[in-house]
């Protein structure tokens, strides 16, 4: 059965209509990466999945009582908030502590159970947030911008971690992200998004598709292709500038 | 043993102190100690309402702590920013609220007591208040602890676990009405914040999880206010701010003393 199906999707923040008739479906264990430029309303999308932002227009269906489990693009800890990360992981519900223990080391952090969640390192941090979201056994993950902040030896580290989790779980993956190069290799489909979907299908589909290269130029240089396209994409934008 | 009002006073600061422990933890997470302020002084304008329509003081400051946190709302989705919403407001029903209390005649009012408190004229009735309030904004916080610190520390985690963080939202807001009602007697609307933010921020410096900072702030509070109304009793000084001044005095120390167990070790 489909665990999340999108259909014709618009999301507007008052007059700026940032997502525009936008489909997506989701398949029990298939991993779905999203990726498109800054402003491109990637994370209005993540946002209406979860029920953060009305639809203006449009249908999102999710699987009735399906886990999801999240990962925030960033989680800011006030210093004033003292926290271990037993007790940040056993916030998502009903947790045994050896629960919160299977799930460290899934994320490939174990032993962090007693430390202070300011005192983590970047990259701890975020398998402390893959780690809180496998807590409950989810049948798809959401991971928004996961690897923001880490180096790229860290970041494609932390994606063949998602790639062990599916393997080992089957757990269906829905994510974010704008390192291609990383990225691509890890998905099953990859839907590129600019207020509306431009183009999607398997990483090789995508990455010779005109509309992705004129996103994100021709380059096979990952984040480097991304930079270039920020100054040069005229693609869409002459649109959603004349709403 | 209620016939003293030392020990009527010491049960009313107690009281006061559990309820502000919790919610001032949220209070200080979450950087609303200026939204404290505000619902404060906003109380000043419920006090006067009360008085004039005769009402209970408990009842009419929940009221315009209320209408006063539904006005932030919705002030700062039209696009004023948060502290501006929040200058205007507080001040603006502080000095109505004064200039409405001047208007009251036949009545004598003691101003003072409502901006600094007059703790040791609480009655057996204000403590069946105190408690009663104080009893609800434990339970309240405590029946939505796990949801409260989800929403506190990530708006989409809380979405994507079920939860709504607007409706967590209007929870700590109800909690801070009626903290401020109950409060007010106590403190003072000039104090009510103090109480909220100096036991919580004492405590951050020995507490390892959010659980535990809320009661060691709930003991730092209860400790301010009993010896503080010592305090006030010995150098006859004013009850509401000397405890206050312990509150104060004990956050210093905790601070001091962490200092310098960071850089010893």
């Amino acid at each position: 059965m489909t665990l999340i199906s999108i259909e014709d999707l618009s999301v507007r923040y008052g007059a700026k209509t940032v997502l525009r008739h936008v489909g997506l479906s989701v398949e029990p264990g298939e991993i779905v990466t999203i990726v498109g430029p800054n402003g491109s309303g990637k994370t209005s999308l993540f946002r209406a999945i979860i029920g953060a932002t009305e639809p203006a227009a449009g249908q999102i269906k999710i699987k009735p009582g399906i886990r999801i489990g999240y990962v925030p693009q960033r989680l800011h800890v006030d210093p004033t908030l003292p926290i271990t990360v037993e007790r940040f992981m056993r916030l998502a519900g009903r947790v045994r502590r050896q629960d919160c223990a299977t799930a460290l080391d899934a994320a490939g952090v174990p032993d962090l159970l007693k430390r202070q969640m300011s005192q983590l390192s970047v990259g701890q941090f975020q398998r402390v947030l893959l780690a809180r979201a496998l807590i409950n056994r989810p049948e798809i993950l959401l991971l928004d911008e996961a690897t923001q902040g880490l180096d790229q030896p860290g970041s494609a580290a932390f994606y063949r971690q998602i790639e062990t989790v599916r393997a080992e779980t089957g757990c269906a993956v829905l994510m974010i992200s704008h390192e291609l190069h990383v990225v691509m290799s890890a998905s099953d489909r990859v839907v590129c998004l600019n207020g509306h979907v431009c183009c999607e299908g398997t990483p090789a589909v995508v990455a010779s598709a005109p509309e992705y290269r004129a996103l994100f130029g021709s380059g096979t240089g990952g984040a480097l292709a991304l930079y270039r396209h920020d100054h040069d994409h005229d693609h869409m934008h002459g649109n959603e500038a004349a709403e | 043993m209620l016939d003293d009002f030392m020990t009527r006073a010491t049960l009313a600061g107690v009281g006061v102190a559990f309820a502000a422990a919790p919610l001032g933890c949220f209070v200080v997470w979450r950087r609303m100690a200026y939204f404290g302020d505000a619902t404060a002084h906003a109380a000043m304008l419920g006090v006067a309402l009360s008085l004039a329509m005769q009402i209970s003081i408990a009842v009419g400051t929940v009221m315009v702590a209320l209408a006063m946190a539904v006005s932030v709302n919705l002030l700062t989705w039209r696009g004023y920013a948060m502290d501006t919403v929040l200058g205007v407001l507080a001040h603006s029903a502080l000095a109505f609220g004064l200039v409405a209390v001047s208007f009251l005649s036949g009545i004598r009012i003691d101003l003072m007591a409502y901006l600094f408190g007059d703790i040791l004229a609480v009655s057996r009735a204000d403590l069946l208040v105190i408690w009663g309030g104080a009893a609800l904004v434990v339970a309240l916080i405590a029946s939505r602890w796990s949801a409260l610190l989800t929403a506190t520390l990530n708006e989409e985690l809380a979405y994507a676990g079920g939860l709504d963080p607007r409706r967590e939202q209007v929870i700590l807001t109800l909690c801070m009405a009626v903290t401020v009602a109950v409060a007010i007697k106590v403190v003072g609307v000039l104090l009510i914040a103090a109480m909220l933010i100096i036991p919580a921020a004492a405590a951050r410096n020995l507490a390892r999880t959010p659980e535990a900072m809320a009661m060691i702030a709930a003991a730092i509070g209860g400790a301010s206010a009993a010896a503080g109304l010592r305090a006030a009793y010995v150098f006859d000084a004013p009850a509401g701010p000397s405890i206050v001044c312990v509150a104060a005095l004990l956050f210093a120390a905790l601070g001091l003393v962490s200092w310098r167990n960071h850089r010893g070790t």
